[in-house]
């Protein structure tokens, strides 16, 4: 089962989960990564130990998909 | 680290050069010399006051006050940047403590739970982590960098906005330092003194990972820079 996670006011939603079988979850999943990256968040994902990557498309092999808010200087 | 793509973040300070190692540490040694050239005028004031007249002793003092309180607001101001922001309710700040703790290694998750501060090694050193900012101890060194970033949401809990930090700069840790604001750059002595309990526990736990990792190199025929005393005064 794999996960796309938005970080919130709630600690974390999930927002889609899907399988490599079931192609309608990854369908409503790709729509809502996209629904997403629209409304302003950024999508990560951790590709090893110690390093993260940003992604434009929903990477349907990955885990886990984290979606966060943009950084700026304070 | 720092070769993969730039944040997207960097676009919004398109001005400004890649905060690349060089680049760091020319800011830190114009940082101590901005602060030199503040302080400087006042001690030269007093000597000459105290050299001229010795009954002007008391206002040397104030002088050599003002000398003295210049660098230590500085240090203020860097140690503002790992202050804690307590937004969100208990559930939300466990259920985010729970992502981030997935993150982040066995030693880290035991300093985070100590500190509410994370501690992450990279290429230009370690960093700490807070929810509104972070301190780079510089690789080999015991000086520290503090920047303040942060993510502009409001209702967020804290681990969250650490988490936010912690992708960033796995992401790309030279547009990480490119994005974040510069607050205050010196000698660790100096901020620790100035950071509550948490903190100094947190910075040391970053000296002394920052002296293992300069130990490690040494052994695989590294040559790292020799390590400053980790809390003992010394020059800015």
């Amino acid at each position: 089962m794999s996960r796309l996670i938005r970080m919130d006011h709630t600690g974390h939603t999930t927002v889609a989960e899907w399988t490599s079988e079931d192609t309608a979850a990854q369908e409503a999943a790709v729509t809502a990564f996209r629904e997403q990256l629209d409304s302003g968040y950024l999508a990560m994902v951790t590709t090893g130990v110690g390093h993260a990557e940003h992604v434009r498309e929903l990477p349907l092999e990955a885990d886990l998909v984290i979606l966060r808010r943009p950084i700026a200087g304070g | 680290m720092s070769g993969s793509a730039p944040l997207p973040e960097v676009a919004a300070v398109h001005w400004r050069q890649p905060a690349d190692a060089r680049r760091i540490d020319a800011r830190g040694r114009a940082w101590t010399a901005t602060t030199a050239a503040h302080v400087t005028p006042f001690v030269g004031a007093s000597a000459l006051l105290l050299a001229l007249e010795p009954l002007t002793f008391p206002v040397g003092l104030v002088l050599i006050g003002h000398a003295w309180a210049i660098p230590e607001l500085y240090a203020k101001r860097g140690a503002n940047v790992l202050r804690r922001k307590a937004k969100g309710t208990a559930a939300a700040e466990q259920t985010a403590l729970g992502l981030l703790g997935d993150l982040v290694g066995h030693r880290s998750r035991e300093v985070l739970a100590d500190t509410g501060l994370l501690v992450e090694r990279a290429d230009l050193g370690t960093w700490i982590l807070g929810p509104a900012g972070a301190v780079l101890v510089r690789e080999g060194t015991s000086r520290v960098h503090c920047y303040c970033v942060g993510v502009d949401d409001p209702d967020l809990p804290p681990s969250d906005r650490i988490a936010h930090l912690l992708l960033a700069l796995r992401a790309n840790e030279q547009s990480f330092a490119t994005v974040a604001n510069l607050a205050f750059s010196g000698a660790a002595w100096r901020l620790r003194r100035r950071l509550p309990a948490d903190g100094r526990r947190a910075l040391d736990a970053a000296l002394a990972l920052e002296r293992a990792h300069a130990r490690e190199r040494g052994r695989d025929g590294g040559v790292p820079r020799p390590l400053g005393a980790e809390v003992a005064p010394a020059p800015d």
